[in-house]
């Protein structure tokens, strides 16, 4: 670990390192001076593919491959969208690279947009992130009169508009359809795919749609070259075709029971127990880890006996969680409650299912409503049943929802349900003495102050 | 749609600085959110007068844009919001800092259920979900500047102190 060098994170932390003086100080815009105009646009292409970089926003796709998904010899227009409407919790790592290196993810973008030859970017951030929006909207504005946007990009013949985009307070605009769905001005339906945004995305048009985080990597790739960035990380696991590796550095978030919460750059690969030491300074006041997300909430849970797995793309599911996701690690300690983790969780799917599909949307919301129930000491050992048949029975995997929202959703019920089920029935036992074996029809609870 | 003059509520300057997005994007209706962003700094809230007239903007009907406004959490249409909004985090890496248990403090002192706003007008208080600011849990959002860390006293502190 000690020899490692973060590239992401170099320059936060030095003095105002969110201005275009101070990047362009510590080598700021040299990859987009090296390759507009100097390197065809296929040949960027190539080397993003290359490098094995994968999608950072959470399903890990390959970047380069997506963008071969691009029809090719497209009269245009085509759009790129940066997905910054980071709102998994637990997650934050886009926001530091937003308030504090900006330019560094501008920079990523204009290298993407020329690779995949896209004219126009929409910049598309989530609205609670003020600060964030100021000093990129600023950076912006530093790049236009910089001559790093706009018409005619140092020369190349390239241009390129970023416009600012800001959402308004929901989950569901982090996937890509919905994303697009929303700058479009309509409610953040995801659409059923295909087609996919490649081929018909924002605005009818052939369309990128890529994470903060993965952007800030195309510009490293860009300045480092591809056997740098594959120098990072963990081959594809042999015994596992499906695996496209885990190369480069990844921005971890680090949060929950730990002495030193925060954003920390490792190679992908770190164990969640060596992050949450090494970095993390041990769980908070000495106690044990007894649960922790592996990647956002919606990656589901390692139990505290699980924490020497890789949090590599293909980690987390060796351990039957949905994956790496953010990789936003939110750690546990030994003294809290699962109902209470699990309820959290249901809360948070039910608020924000966006409705489009019904096994989502009332499956979140009933999921609520019987932890609600389990946490009112009026739970039955069959509640656990019912919520482990939801966890089954609604998302992409078992094929009855448009999106992966209820994937997320479904997951979380089931790690819990499968890894701590002696708690949850203790819990329902000791609340509900007299009804816990139960299994008639009951009252459901009112979603008060839920929604 | 046509609407008396003297019942407009979109004055000249928010209707330039919602004109200005319409050359940014390749349809108007893309200019929706923006718009609804520009109305609601101005009047802290999106009457549904100002709705249709946004559709007149956009050449929408005005159902279009009261759908896309319904959809998001974030723009409340009944009355103006208080002069700060106060979103409490309660997701996860907040709840297990104490984020719950913060925003039900703040409940008890101002008197409120999250999404209402003191009589006076100062603080409408909301709970929100992950700020994403968990390194910083428990964490609040004060209209645009964000409060980490937030012990019971810092909060009580910080509530009174705001006009």
């Amino acid at each position: 670990m000690a020899e490692f060098e973060p590239v992401l994170l170099a320059n936060v932390g030095k003095p105002e390192s969110w201005t275009l003086k101070s990047y362009e100080a510590n080598g700021g815009y040299q990859a987009l001076r090296k390759v507009l105009g100097k390197m065809s646009q296929n040949d960027v292409k190539e080397q993003v593919k290359a490098s094995g970089l994968r999608g950072r926003g959470g399903a890990g796709f390959p970047t380069g491959l997506k963008w071969t998904f691009l029809p090719q010899n497209h009269p245009g227009p085509i759009y790129f969208c940066l997905n910054a409407d980071e709102s998994e919790p637990g997650t934050f790592n886009n926001r530091i690279l937003m308030e504090e290196d900006p330019h560094q993810v501008i920079e990523g973008v204009i290298l993407s947009c020329y690779a995949t030859n896209a004219t126009a970017a929409y910049y598309y951030m989530r609205c609670e992130y003020p600060k964030a929006y100021e000093r990129t909207s600023k950076a912006v504005a530093e790049a236009y009169a910089a001559g790093y946007l706009g018409k005619n990009i140092l020369g190349s013949g390239y241009s390129l508009d970023i416009f600012m985009h800001r959402g308004a307070g929901a989950y569901i605009c982090g996937e890509e359809t919905g994303l697009i769905e929303s700058l479009e001005g309509k409610r953040a339906w995801p659409r059923i795919k295909p087609p996919f945004p490649a081929v018909e995305g924002a605005f009818r048009k052939p369309t990128v749609v890529n994470n903060v985080e993965t952007a800030a990597c195309v510009t490293h790739i860009m300045n480092r070259g591809v056997e740098w960035f594959k120098s990072i990380g963990v081959p594809p696991d042999p015994n596992n075709p499906r695996d496209a590796g885990s190369y480069g550095p990844k921005l971890y978030c680090l949060s929950g029971h730990v002495n030193k919460p925060g954003c920390y750059e490792a190679p992908l690969g770190i164990t969640a127990q060596e992050l949450i030491d090494n970095y993390g300074g041990g769980v908070w006041k000495g106690r044990k880890a007894k649960a922790v997300i592996p990647g956002g909430i919606s990656m589901g849970l390692l139990s505290g006996d699980e924490l020497h797995c890789k949090l590599d793309f293909n980690g987390p599911g060796k351990f039957g969680c949905l994956g790496l996701g953010t990789a936003a690690v939110v750690v546990m300690d030994d003294q809290t409650s699962m109902v209470d983790f699990l309820l959290n969780s249901c809360r948070f799917f039910s608020h924000e299912s966006c409705g489009q599909c019904t096994p989502c949307r009332e499956g979140t919301s009933w999921a609520t409503r019987m932890m609600l129930r389990i946490k009112a000491g009026k739970g039955r050992l069959k509640d656990l049943d019912l919520l482990a048949e939801i966890g089954d029975t609604i998302g992409i995997t078992p094929g009855s929802t448009i999106c992966g929202l209820a994937d997320g959703a479904a997951w979380p019920i089931k790690n819990c349900i499968k890894k701590f089920r002696p708690e949850l029935e203790e819990y329902i036992k000791r609340t509900n003495p007299t009804g816990w074996a139960d299994t008639k029809p009951a009252p459901a609870f009112e979603l008060v102050g839920i929604h | 749609m046509s609407t008396a003059t003297n019942n407009r509520v979109l004055t000249d300057e928010m209707i330039a600085e919602i004109k200005a997005f319409i050359p940014r994007y390749p349809s108007k209706q893309a200019v929706t959110v923006p718009a609804l962003h520009i109305v609601n700094e101005h009047l802290r809230y999106v009457p549904l007068q100002a709705c249709v007239e946004i559709a007149e903007l956009l050449d929408l009907h005005p159902s279009q844009v009261q759908d896309t406004l319904s959809f998001y959490g974030y723009f409340k249409q009944d009355k103006p919001a208080g002069r700060t909004r106060l979103w409490v985090c309660r997701s996860i890496s907040c709840g297990l800092r104490g984020g719950d248990e913060l925003l039900e403090h703040l409940c008890h002192k101002l008197h409120l259920q999250p999404g209402e706003t003191t009589p006076d007008g100062r603080i409408t208080l909301e709970y929100a979900e992950c700020l994403g600011a968990c390194e910083q849990a428990p964490c609040m959002l004060a209209n645009n500047e964000l409060i980490g860390n937030v012990t019971h006293e810092q909060a009580d502190k910080f509530v009174d102190e705001l006009k």
